[in-house]
């Protein structure tokens, strides 16, 4: 919205520079975000905050200045010279949908010369975006920018004989052409004017084609009506008409400035249209609404805002705005004229009081009260420290928690996968942004691609945030969750060469990760994850809790992602790695007898896993072998063909005695019999 | 003998002067002070001397051997000093080769800086609440005194799940969902950091985006308290030099509501194109928390007050990093990332 600055001053003197002004203003709640030298002329960029659309009219942009600098308003003229025939017999008037429209008035002016309106208003005009048409069109929109109230003008002789505006409900599916040429389809909401029958406007968003003002127009019937805002906004969403006359009445105008607005532009007619005006306004208005009375105490002002105003700068400010107020003892009574629809409670003209009174100029002090002690619960605490963890490996990612549905094929679920079962928007931007997630891995896998894509090599992200499953009717559950993904190498330097981030570089990160949280036991569980490369992935498993999948990419999901280079990926939830994870740590004591260490290379299936040969280990050690490592795997020319050898080092200690070397050479023959006999390991 | 210890002596000390390494040092103590050496070879001629004799040559012998070898001492210890430096020169680095790579990751600017607003904040005494990103309409919506069709819903482009449940449009929500659990105990005292949701996708607009809130309610907060809390606010995330200005602004869940203004961090309040030639930019909205919101929450407007306030993370992330597309923060592009 714009607004001249000269037009600006017709109705209020100030002093100041259009700068100072745009300042005061801001300060006062109306932002002005451009000042633009045009011409003579200086014209302000509002950017009004919704429930100021009173400031759409420069009457109420005045007014606001006037409570700024206390100088008097100067009214628009309105001197009408009317003539005997008498309103009253040309029109009438009806409303049968008074909660859409309260209030509906109408003027009848004759004679009307039709030709362009004079240069000083098609100036204005241009100055506030509207595109100068004809003298009567640009009469209408000149009321409504001075004074914030939409005015339609119908060819009154194109209007059928009974000259009877029925203002009603439209019947569903009931059609009208506005005057962009377009056919609108209606429903049962929708109000529309009509004339025997026959819609001539779509009430308060566009007039009708088929009563449209042209070059031929003689009379002219003008409507000035006050329609709820509501039911304008809901019409004008559904034909996605947004006009000057809809955003006004969306937001509210005053149902009491529709009688002014009329007169003023029946005047204006008779001056610049040579129109001869009609005696009388017909005004139905069944239901006069209600004033508002709202009570201010000046105590209660200074108790919000932490001022100590006197009473009488209270009711100063109230009447700077030219609210009428009573004193009700120490209070005042607040009569809240009708073009201030946003305020309805005491706490409306408070900040009312505030703002006049300058934010600027209230204390700044910090509160009294009890001492609060702040922080993380257990939970924020462990995730901040998570995520503190995985950005020693991986570049923290955050994508779209909004997902499309093509990944699951790309990632190859089952159509019967339950991760397909999703939340859906109803009304999403794109395809592509339709659906809540339900697993982190696409986000990653399309983080590698992209990065990738631009040369980007030796990957390695991680992000921490929520998936979403279905549970309706109610709210889906959300669960946290920490996924991350490598691909290509660790960085080379020049003092150690790099290696693959591969499968076994990221088991070690989370072996790590649970180290460090406490938590125990964890079990790699063989998988069969769609997603994953089979022989390459595993559940992790603690208990009865399954913490998450880990794995390689599979091959086939790569080539979807177009993805060239391996890559394994994590994701792994939250809340339960929380609940395992124990961060109380009890001190042992460091043994004082000396360990004793033994090597053991065993040659076994290559199938068995390692974890099955180290369980012998430490089943047969028992408390003695306190430490079991494996330090190296091998296949190849020394072992038999499907076999491979597995070396391991394990440590002896006792906290109470020094071992002999007996004990541990006894200990070492239980276990290569169990291993021999368990798992038909040879030792080497 | 006694011109014979002397000759040793005067020989040896030559020796030992020149001695460059421990073998050449070792030869001329084996030589002199040995069991088979010159001094021993001379003191053989003892047994033929008189008692008188025997103690002059006696000592002025032992003179000569303790001499030598306190020379030996001293110059072992000189040649293992050498030696040292030698070693230290051959193992010399060029310390201006890079070191070993460590860093192999890092959090994402909407972490850090969410994760400083959070520290501010709990050490004011605020602990952290948090909420479901799918909400419910009332919640988001009618409790913060957004009924349906209220004009107020326009400012907000929503997605939708069902027609009662929004993604959340702010951390909003949660102010209620405290209150209804806490009331009527006082203080409410929470922040609420997290994802949110408007149907926006341009350079300054993310569909997705993430929030900060806050809420204090108490026996008697006031206008002059939220002024004071935020400004401090201000001037730990953007400097002590900062420059704060409070404008009136309209939010449908408070009354009086404000927006918070910081001097342009990028011109200091010159006027430059990021500030839009102002000199100020918008941070963060915030008000005396709306009588009705209160009430859905549970508590009484004329028994308790309180102020809240909102901030986009990402908004605060590009002007403290002077990220010019909010994009770039949903890129994950790692050489965006490594920047942090």
């Amino acid at each position: 919205m714009h607004a001249s600055i000269d037009w600006l001053k017709e109705y209020i003197d100030f002093p100041w520079t259009a700068e100072e002004l745009a300042h005061r203003l801001t300060m006062a709640g109306i932002a002005i975000e451009g000042v633009e030298q045009v011409g003579e002329d200086t014209i302000l960029g509002l950017d009004l905050t919704p429930n100021r659309g009173d400031c759409l009219g420069i009457i109420n942009l005045a007014r606001e200045v006037a409570a700024l600098n206390g100088n008097e308003l100067s009214w628009p003229a309105i001197d009408i010279r009317e003539t005997m025939e008498s309103a009253d017999d040309c029109i009438r008037v009806e409303i049968t949908a008074p909660d859409l429209c309260p209030r509906y008035t109408a003027r009848l002016v004759r004679n009307v010369r039709i030709k362009p309106s004079p240069p000083w208003m098609q100036a204005r005009l241009k100055s506030c975006g509207v595109r100068p048409i004809n003298n009567v069109v640009d009469i209408t929109n000149y009321v409504m920018l001075e004074c914030n109230q939409p005015l339609h003008a119908f060819d009154y002789d194109l209007l059928s004989e009974a000259k009877t505006i029925l203002v009603r409900r439209a019947q569903a599916g009931e059609h009208i052409t506005t005057l962009d040429g377009v056919d609108r389809e209606l429903n049962d909401e929708s109000l529309l004017i009509t004339d025997n029958g026959r819609p001539v406007a779509l009430a308060g968003i566009m007039g009708g084609q088929n009563t449209e003002i042209g070059t031929e127009t003689v009379n002219i019937l003008l409507e000035s009506a006050y329609f709820s805002n509501i039911g304008i906004r809901k019409t004008s969403r559904l034909v996605g008409l947004r006009s000057d006359a809809s955003i006004r009445f969306d937001k509210g105008t005053d149902v009491n400035g529709v009688v002014f607005a009329v007169n003023r532009a029946a005047y204006l007619l008779q001056e610049l249209a040579d129109a001869e005006v009609i005696k009388g306004v017909v005004d139905c208005y069944p239901q006069p609404v209600a004033e508002k009375l709202v009570l201010l105490r000046p105590a209660r002002v200074n108790y919000l805002l932490g001022t100590e105003l006197t009473a009488e700068q209270v009711s100063g400010y109230i009447s700077a705005l030219r609210f009428p107020c009573e004193q009700q003892s120490s209070d005042l009574l607040v009569r809240v004229p009708s073009y201030r629809p946003d305020i309805n409670l005491e706490a409306d003209l408070i900040e009312e009081v505030a703002r006049l009174h300058g934010y600027e100029n209230i204390p700044a002090q910090f509160p009294c009260g009890i001492v609060t002690q702040g922080g993380l619960t257990e939970l924020q605490a462990f995730r901040e420290r998570l995520g503190t963890i995985m950005a020693a490996s991986f570049y923290e990612v955050v994508t779209y928690s909004f997902v499309t549905a093509r990944y699951f094929d790309l990632l190859r679920l089952p159509p019967d996968s339950p991760l397909r079962e999703v939340v859906t928007l109803s009304n999403p931007l794109s395809e592509e942004q339709s659906i809540m997630r339900t697993l982190m891995l696409p986000g990653l896998l399309e983080t590698v691609s992209r990065n990738l894509a631009r040369k980007n090599n030796n990957l390695a992200f991680f992000e921490i945030g929520s998936v979403f499953h279905p549970r309706p009717p109610g709210q889906p559950e959300e669960v946290l969750k920490v996924a991350a993904i490598v691909a290509g190498r660790t960085e080379p330097g020049w003092t150690r060469s790099d290696f693959e981030m591969d499968f076994y570089y990221l088991k070690g990160i989370a072996e790590d990760l649970f180290d460090t949280l406490g938590i125990q036991n964890v079990e790699w569980r063989q998988c069969q994850e769609p997603s994953y490369h089979p022989g390459r992935s595993a559940w992790l498993v603690c208990g009865d809790a399954v913490l998450g999948v880990m794995g390689e990419i599979h091959p086939l999901v790569r080539q979807n992602f177009e993805i060239k280079p391996r890559a394994c990926a994590m994701e792994l939830d939250v809340g339960r790695i929380f609940e395992l994870s124990s961060l109380k740590v009890m001190a042992e004591n460091i043994p004082r007898y000396p360990a004793v260490e033994r090597d053991l290379a065993i040659v076994v299936r290559e199938e068995l896993p390692a974890a099955a040969a180290e369980a012998v280990i430490r089943k047969r050690g028992g408390e003695l072998l306190r430490n079991v490592s494996i330090f190296d795997v091998y296949t190849g020319e020394q072992v038999a063909a499907g076999c491979k050898s597995l070396a391991y080092k394990m440590t002896f200690q006792s906290a109470d005695r020094t071992l002999t070397e007996a004990e541990v050479n006894g200990l070492m023959e239980d276990i290569r019999a169990a291993l021999g006999s368990e798992l038909q390991a040879a030792v080497r | 003998m006694i011109d014979s210890l002397l000759g040793i002596k005067e020989e040896a000390q030559q020796s030992i002067a020149r001695a460059g390494d421990f073998e050449t040092l070792n030869a001329i103590r084996v030589k002199t002070l040995g069991r088979k050496g010159e001094i021993t070879q001379v003191l053989r001629g003892l047994k033929d001397l008189d008692a008188g004799q025997k103690v002059e040559v006696g000592r002025i012998a032992n003179e000569v051997k303790d001499g030598l070898e306190k020379l030996i001492e001293a110059k072992t210890q000189q040649l293992k000093a050498r030696q040292l430096e030698t070693a230290l020169q051959s193992e010399r680095l060029d310390i201006t080769l890079p070191g070993r790579p460590g860093k192999a990751g890092g959090r994402h600017t909407i972490s850090q800086v969410t994760a400083q607003i959070t520290a501010i904040f709990t050490g004011m005494g605020f602990t952290v609440a948090e909420g479901p990103e799918v909400e419910l309409d009332y919640y988001n919506f009618e409790a913060l005194n957004v009924p349906r069709d209220h004009p107020a819903r326009d400012m907000q482009d929503t997605f939708y799940i069902t027609e009662d449940m929004p993604l959340r449009t702010h951390t909003s929500p949660v102010q209620v969902r405290t209150m209804e659990k806490m009331a009527p105990q006082i203080p409410v005292k929470i922040i609420v950091p997290g994802r949110v949701y408007r149907k926006d996708d341009d350079a300054t607009h993310s569909p997705m985006f993430h929030q900060v809130e806050g809420l204090l309610i108490d026996e008697h907060i006031t206008f002059a308290n939220l002024k004071a809390m935020l400004m401090l606010f201000a001037r730990q995330i953007f400097g002590s030099d900062v420059k704060v200005r409070y404008r009136p602004s309209f939010f449908p869940f408070t009354e009086p509501s404000v927006e918070m203004d910081i001097s342009c961090v990028n011109c200091g309040g010159e006027g430059c194109g990021v500030c839009k030639q102002t000199g100020w930019l918008e941070i963060l909205g915030a008000g005396m928390v709306h009588p009705r919101v209160l009430e859905y929450g549970g508590y009484h407007p004329e028994k308790h007050t309180g102020f809240a306030f909102g901030m986009g993370i990402e908004r605060i992330a590009m002007l403290k990093y002077k990220i010019n597309d909010m994009r770039l923060l949903f890129d994950n592009d790692k050489r965006f990332l490594k920047q942090f």
